[in-house]
């Protein structure tokens, strides 16, 4: 099993995540964040003060799937969440040690 | 018939009064919106309890000392007498005998009054937001609500020396608006900026949470403005008053479209945004200008009154901030800069400048030093500013146990994520 990180602009969240559905992904963790890649931040003015906004507004995702549904999982998101402009994200691969079902005590491929 | 005439002139005038109280009341919200938008989120349930409580306490300290210092009935002129509590209102005899020379109840007037106090006191909560304790603060307010603000209104619209010697402040340019911002001013100094807001002497945006309420209160504060110097002409149950009223409230509008625009585009001109809290401050601006003496100008008059408020508005926060005295919503530069050029504006249409220039002087000296004196005392033995730990974490927490947006998660570091221009 692998967990599947992606963060995305925000606005793409609802396109990715019926995409998603598409495919067969049956859940999704999605988290508010602020981040930066390569992407500078932009400049705002408040009364005459210039600063200087580095963190920028993204939704993470995390997405837990079966080693035969990961690369079309990343594939998708790809396909969805890509805009071609700097700041549509990353998507990172992690090896998922275990995954259980709080309701049914279910484990590893059953519990996703 | 004759009598019943009287009687209904009376009661128009008295509902007149209570009418206008309400909304200049209203303007207790008014300024609770706009400043709890104007500040972080951190900070916001401590500015909500700090308005509330002052508006309470300037009612409580008005009615038992206050009003009757202002409008002692002895006095020298400089040091008006001492009264505790409301007396009784007119009786139905009373009235008719005076053959409608006694026009309204002097318990409507009382409330007419307390209002006003209270929007006094509600301009020193913006700029001392954010790093004040708040029970120091009310101590504050029970001095300026029993003793400060009234002796300086005594002076003017007691009949004191000011009134006599032909000072000219229709609604409180000078009397509430000024002497709010003196106020604050003094405890801006002794109190000092927030921590992080001055940085290699550039000041650092500390953006506002919720403008949509900062909005809204300024709206709120545009409507109640309408009681504020309408309410002032006192009277309205005869053509010639109830035409001056009319008069009052359009160029009170005018004068706060006038801000708006003026610092709208001043900002625009200076920062190449059009920053909207500037917008908001501008409104303000122009209803304090033409406070002074909203019914002489003509509405085109009052809407350049107005704009050049808005200008001076922006100008003031910049020039405060290069001084670095720091005042997160503009207070003092909205009631006090707009409040002297509002005391200058009546010059336009009447009175004498050198005694504009006398009063503005008077209540700004009176207050000021009067509100120093106060803060100083007050700092020595409670402290007026909390810990470097508690304004970090928000005054929220150290002062109301409690949150004003629990479920939104913090950003990091409790505030906005922003950096300072490198």
């Amino acid at each position: 099993m692998k967990l599947v990180i992606a963060v995305i602009k925000p606005f793409k969240l609802d396109e990715v995540r019926e995409a998603l559905s598409g495919i067969g992904v049956q859940g999704i963790t999605a988290t508010e964040v602020k981040g930066f890649g390569r992407q500078k931040g932009h400049t705002e003015l408040y009364r005459g003060a210039e600063y200087v906004v580095d963190f920028l507004p993204k939704i993470k995702l995390e997405i837990a799937v079966d080693d035969d549904l990961v690369d079309n999982t990343i594939n998708t998101i790809l396909k969805t969440a890509s805009t071609g402009k700097i700041g549509d994200g990353k998507i990172f691969v992690l090896e998922l040690q275990e995954a259980i079902r709080v309701r049914t005590g279910e484990k590893g491929k059953e519990a996703l | 018939m004759e009598n019943q005439l009287i009687e209904l002139a009376y009661a128009l005038d008295t509902l007149y009064f209570l009418v206008m109280g309400a909304f200049v009341m209203w303007m207790a919200a008014g300024f609770t919106m706009l400043e709890s938008g104007l500040v972080r989120a951190k900070n916001t349930a401590e500015i909500l309890t700090k308005n509330i409580s002052l508006y309470s306490i300037s009612c409580i300290m008005f009615m038992i000392v206050g009003y009757n210092l202002m409008y002692a009935a002895g006095g020298s002129g400089i040091v008006p007498d001492l009264a505790l509590f409301l007396g009784t209102d007119n009786s139905t005899t009373d009235v008719i005998q005076s053959g409608g020379d006694v026009y309204y109840s002097s318990i409507a007037d009382h409330f007419f009054q307390v209002v006003f106090v209270a929007t006094a006191c509600s301009i020193i909560s913006g700029a001392v937001a954010e790093r004040m304790k708040l029970w120091p603060f009310l101590l504050f307010c029970v001095f300026m609500t029993s003793i400060i603000y009234p002796v300086q209104g005594y002076w003017k619209w007691g009949g004191g020396f000011l009134d006599e010697a032909g000072f000219m402040d229709f609604a409180g340019s000078g009397v509430v608006h000024l002497c709010g911002a003196a106020a604050a001013l003094a405890g801006v100094l002794v109190l000092g900026a927030r921590s992080g807001k001055y940085k290699d002497g550039k000041p650092q945006a500390m953006p506002g949470s919720n403008l949509p309420l900062a909005t809204l209160g300024t709206f709120i504060l545009w409507l109640g403005w309408f009681g504020f110097n309408g309410g002032s002409e006192l009277i309205i149950s005869n053509v010639v008053e109830a035409n001056a009223v009319s008069m009052i409230f359009v160029n009170t509008n005018l004068a706060a479209a006038g801000g708006v625009m003026g610092a709208l585009i001043l900002s625009k001109l200076m920062f190449g945004k059009s920053d909207l809290t500037m917008a908001l401050n501008g409104a303000i601006g122009g209803l304090v200008s033409i406070t002074a003496e909203p019914l002489a100008p003509t509405p085109g008059l009052a809407l350049i009154i107005g704009a050049i408020g808005g200008l001076l508005v922006v100008f003031s926060i910049i020039a405060l901030d290069r001084m670095k005295i720091d005042d997160p919503v503009g207070a003092i530069s909205a009631h006090g800069t707009c409040g002297v050029w509002g005391l200058l504006a009546v010059t336009l249409t009447g009175g004498t400048l050198s005694t504009q220039i006398y009063g503005a002087l008077v209540i700004f000296l009176w207050t000021f030093i009067a509100s120093y004196i106060v803060w100083s005392i007050i700092n020595a033995i409670f402290g007026l500013r909390v810990s470097m730990k508690e304004e970090e974490e928000g005054v929220d927490i150290s002062e109301c146990g409690l949150e004003a947006y629990p479920e939104f998660s913090k950003s990091f570091n409790g505030g906005p994520s922003v950096y300072p221009k490198k």
